[in-house]
C-alpha cells in the first residue's frame, strides 16, 4: 500500500516539477536574439570567469551570449554576485576580471592589492556599463510626473508625504495630483543602486539631503529585497514610489518621472543619460579611467542619476593566454557593437567620448 | 491500518533479524559513527559561527543583545545589535506556531480516528505535498495571492484593536509579520501533521477499546487515549516544524517589508522587520570585510543558540511527560 501511495505522490510531484520548468524557461529568451554583431569579434580560445555587480548582469548576459556565438571555442563566466563579492574574488586571484559599481579604493587598500595580484602592474578601473536609475512611481492617471533633487529628496527623506503636497504641484502645474499618502519603497539589501541614488541626493540637493551616502539606505519608507522587490512592491501598492534600475521600471510598466536638473524636465532614455556621462569627467590618469559623475549638472537634456559601473582589469602581468581571453572580451564589450546591444536591455551606451577612451585603454591591455 | 504488535513480540522480531557477528558489528558500527558524525557536525558548525562572530562582536560599540543599530559598513566602528531580529525572528515563529498546531493536530486526529481510509490516505498525501512546495514558491505565493487575500482582515483587526500594541497599525504595504506568519504557518503543518499522524496512530488498540468499554463517547476516547498518548511526539513535531520557522529564509526574505531605518520600535504583527535568516540572505552579496561578515554571523550564532535552547526546552517537557504517563 505504501508503494501505491508513493508512485501517486511521485506522480503529482513529477507534474508539478515540469509545470514549473515550463514556467521558468519564459522569462530568459526575450534578449534580442536578431542582433548581428558577432561578425567582428577578434576571438581568444579558452574558459575565462569573472565576477561582481549585479546591476551589470544583464549586460554581461548578453554579451556572453554573443560572444560566445562568435567565438565556438571561448567560454566566459559572469557570476553576479555582488560588487564587494567580486572584487574580493578579483583581489584574491580567483576571476580574471572584476565587474564592480565603484572603482578600486585606495584607501581601503584595494589599489596596493590590486597591484599586488597583478604582478605589479595597475589595474585599470574600465567604465563599461550605465545603468540609468528610475524614480518609479504607481500613481492611477498620473502620466508625466516632474520632480526636481529638492522635492525627491524630501519625498525619500520622508519630508514630503502627500501626493498633492505644494512642491509636487509646483513642479506639475495643470496635473490633477491626488490626496493620497506617499508609500516609499527602498531596497532592503546593500547595494550600488541605493549609493548612486543617494550619491546624487546629496550632490543635487545637499540642503534636503544630509545623510552619507552608503550603500544601506538611510531614508524612510518600506525596504524589500534586491530590485524585483522594490519593483513588485510599487506595481502592488497604489500611490507608492521607488528607485530602481530603469530595465526594472521599463518592464514593470511604471511610471518614471522626469527629472528637472534645473534646465527644465529631462525624460529618461539612453541618449540623456549618455549626456551626463559627457558632462562628468574622468578622475583617473592615463587608462585607468575612474569617472566622476556630476549629478549635479544643469546641462539642458541631461538625466542625472546614472550608475557607471567597471570592469576591473589588470593592465599587465596575467598569463599570456589569459590576457589575450580578457582583452578580446573586452574589446568586444567596448566596441560599438558590444554597447549598442544594451539599449534594449536598460541600459545606457557610453557617450562616444568615453568609449573612444574605453577602447584605446582596452587596446593597451597586454 | 498498521498491524499492532503485542510488546512481547518485538523481542522475537530483533533476534530474528540479526544475522551473526559480523552483522551485528557492523551494523554497531555504522549507526555508532553516523551518532558520531551529527554531533560532530553541529559541533562544528557551532565552533565556525563563534571563531567568525566573536571577533567582531568584541569590537562591536553598542551592546550586542539589546541595542537596535545596526551599522556595519565601517569596519573600525561596527555597531550592531540583534534586538529587532530576535523580536521579528520570534514573533513570526510563535504566530505560525500559534496557527499551524491546532490545525495540524486537527488533521492528524481526523486522519487518523474519524475518516474512512479511502479519504484519510488522499488527505494525507495532500499535506505530505506541502513540505515539496519549494520555499521560494511559498514566497512569491505570499506576496503576490495570500498576502492581499488576507489584507482586509489585518485592517480590520488594527482598526478595531489597534489600542492592543500587538495589533498597532504599521506598514502600508502587506510585507508585514502577519503575512509572513500565515506563510510559515502553512509550510510547518506538513511536519506537525505528518508526525503527530503516526504517533496517534500507534495509539494501543486496548487502550481506545478500554475506554470505549466503559462508555466514552468518540471524542471523550480521542481525549482520554490518543491525545495523552501522542502528546511528547506532538510537542516534539512542533518542535521541528518551530526550527522550521526560525530558520526559514526565502519565504522572509521575499514577503517581510523592512521598516524606514530609524524608526521607532513596534511590536506590531503589521509592522515590518527582519528576521535573522532573511537578514543574512539579504545582504550575503556584500560581505567585502571580515569584520561585517562577522557581524551577519553573530547574529547566526543567536539563531543558532535560539534553536538549540527551544530544542532543549522540548526534550526537557518530553521527559518529565513521559515519566507521568507510563
Amino acid at each position: 500500500m505504501n508503494i501505491a501511495r508513493f508512485t501517486k505522490t511521485a506522480a503529482l510531484a513529477a507534474v508539478g516539477v515540469m509545470a514549473l520548468a515550463a514556467c521558468s524557461d519564459g522569462g530568459s529568451n526575450d534578449a534580442s536574439s536578431d542582433s548581428t554583431s558577432a561578425a567582428n569579434i577578434d576571438c581568444a580560445s579558452g574558459t575565462l570567469s569573472s565576477e561582481g555587480s549585479s546591476a551589470q548582469g544583464n549586460a554581461m548576459t548578453e554579451w556572453i551570449k554573443q560572444y560566445q556565438l562568435a567565438c565556438p571555442d571561448a567560454t566566459v563566466n559572469y557570476n553576479p554576485t555582488g560588487s564587494g563579492a567580486g572584487i574580493e574574488q578579483f583581489l584574491a586571484d580567483q576571476v580574471d576580471f572584476a565587474g564592480s559599481d565603484s572603482a578600486l579604493d585606495t584607501d581601503d587598500g584595494e589599489v596596493a592589492d590590486a597591484k599586488e595580484r597583478c604582478d605589479g602592474n595597475e589595474a585599470w578601473n574600465l567604465p563599461m556599463v550605465v545603468g540609468p536609475v528610475a524614480v518609479a512611481y504607481n500613481v492611477e492617471g498620473l502620466d508625466n510626473l516632474v520632480l526636481n533633487a529638492d522635492v525627491t529628496a524630501d519625498i525619500f527623506s520622508g519630508k514630503i508625504k502627500k501626493w498633492n503636497d505644494p512642491a509636487i504641484a509646483a513642479l506639475n502645474s495643470g496635473t490633477d495630483l491626488p490626496d493620497e499618502p506617499i508609500t516609499v519603497f527602498y531596497r532592503s539589501d546593500e547595494s550600488g543602486t541605493t549609493q548612486n541614488f543617494t550619491q546624487y541626493l546629496q550632490a543635487a540637493a545637499p540642503d534636503k539631503w544630509t545623510e552619507e551616502p552608503s550603500k544601506s539606505w538611510t531614508g524612510t519608507g518600506e525596504g524589500k529585497e534586491k530590485s524585483a522587490g522594490v519593483q513588485e512592491a510599487t506595481i502592488q501598492n497604489e500611490n507608492s514610489i521607488t528607485y530602481v534600475e530603469w530595465s526594472y521600471a521599463r518592464d514593470g510598466g511604471l511610471g518614471i518621472a522626469q527629472i528637472d536638473n534645473g534646465s527644465g524636465p529631462v525624460e529618461l532614455n539612453g541618449d540623456t543619460a549618455g549626456k551626463t556621462l559627457d558632462a562628468s569627467k574622468i578622475v583617473g590618469s592615463g587608462n585607468n579611467l575612474e569617472m566622476e559623475i556630476d549629478y549635479a549638472t544643469t546641462e539642458p537634456g541631461a538625466y542625472p542619476i546614472v550608475l557607471v559601473t567597471y570592469e576591473i582589469a589588470c593592465s599587465k602581468g596575467l598569463a599570456e593566454n589569459e590576457a589575450a581571453q580578457v582583452k578580446s572580451f573586452l574589446t568586444y564589450t567596448a566596441s560599438d557593437d558590444g554597447q549598442s546591444v544594451l539599449n534594449d536591455l536598460g541600459y545606457a551606451p557610453l557617450p562616444p567620448e568615453v568609449a573612444g577612451k574605453v577602447q584605446a585603454a582596452v587596446a593597451d591591455l597586454s | 491500518m498498521t498491524a499492532f504488535y503485542p510488546p512481547d513480540s518485538e523481542d522475537t522480531l530483533v533476534k530474528k533479524t540479526s544475522r551473526g557477528r559480523f552483522g551485528d558489528r557492523a551494523i554497531a558500527f555504522f549507526a555508532s559513527a553516523s551518532g558520531v558524525a551529527v554531533i560532530a557536525t553541529v559541533l562544528l558548525v557551532g565552533l565556525f559561527l563563534l571563531w567568525r562572530a566573536i571577533p567582531s562582536i568584541l569590537q562591536d560599540q553598542v551592546p550586542f543583545l539589546t541595542s537596535r543599530e545596526w551599522n556595519v559598513n565601517n569596519p573600525d566602528d561596527l555597531r550592531f545589535g540583534i534586538v529587532d531580529l530576535l523580536w521579528t525572528t520570534v514573533l513570526s515563529s510563535v504566530m505560525a506556531m500559534v496557527l499551524a498546531v491546532p490545525v495540524a493536530i486537527g488533521i492528524a486526529i481526523y486522519i487518523t480516528q474519524y475518516a474512512p481510509r479511502r479519504i484519510a490516505r488522499p488527505i494525507a498525501s495532500a499535506v505530505d505535498l506541502l513540505a515539496a512546495v519549494p520555499s521560494i514558491v511559498y514566497g512569491l505565493w505570499g506576496i503576490q495571492v495570500l498576502a492581499p487575500a488576507i489584507e482586509p482582515f489585518g485592517d480590520w483587526l488594527s482598526e478595531n484593536l489597534g489600542w492592543i500594541p500587538l495589533f498597532a497599525p504599521g506598514l502600508t504595504s502587506a510585507g508585514t509579520v502577519y503575512s509572513i506568519g500565515v506563510v510559515l504557518a502553512i509550510m510547518i503543518l506538513p511536519i506537525i501533521t505528518a508526525i503527530s499522524r503516526e504517533v496517534f496512530d500507534q495509539t494501543p488498540l486496548l487502550h481506545k477499546e478500554a475506554a470505549l468499554a466503559l462508555g466514552a463517547t468518540h471524542w471523550e476516547m480521542v481525549r482520554t487515549t490518543v491525545l495523552p498518548f501522542g502528546r511528547p511526539g506532538v510537542i516534539s513535531a512542533s518542535m521541528l516544524g518551530l526550527g522550521r520557522a526560525l530558520g526559514e529564509t526565502m519565504a522572509v526574505v521575499i514577503i517581510l517589508s523592512k521598516p524606514a531605518p530609524g524608526s521607532d520600535f513596534s511590536a506590531s504583527i503589521f509592522a515590518g522587520g527582519e528576521t535573522f535568516a532573511s537578514k543574512i540572505a539579504n545582504n550575503a552579496a556584500e560581505f567585502d570585510s571580515p569584520e561585517k561578515t562577522g557581524a551577519y554571523i553573530a547574529a547566526g550564532l543567536v539563531l543558532f543558540v535560539l534553536t538549540f535552547i527551544v530544542n532543549a526546552i522540548a526534550r526537557w517537557i518530553i521527559s518529565r511527560r513521559k515519566e507521568f504517563t507510563e
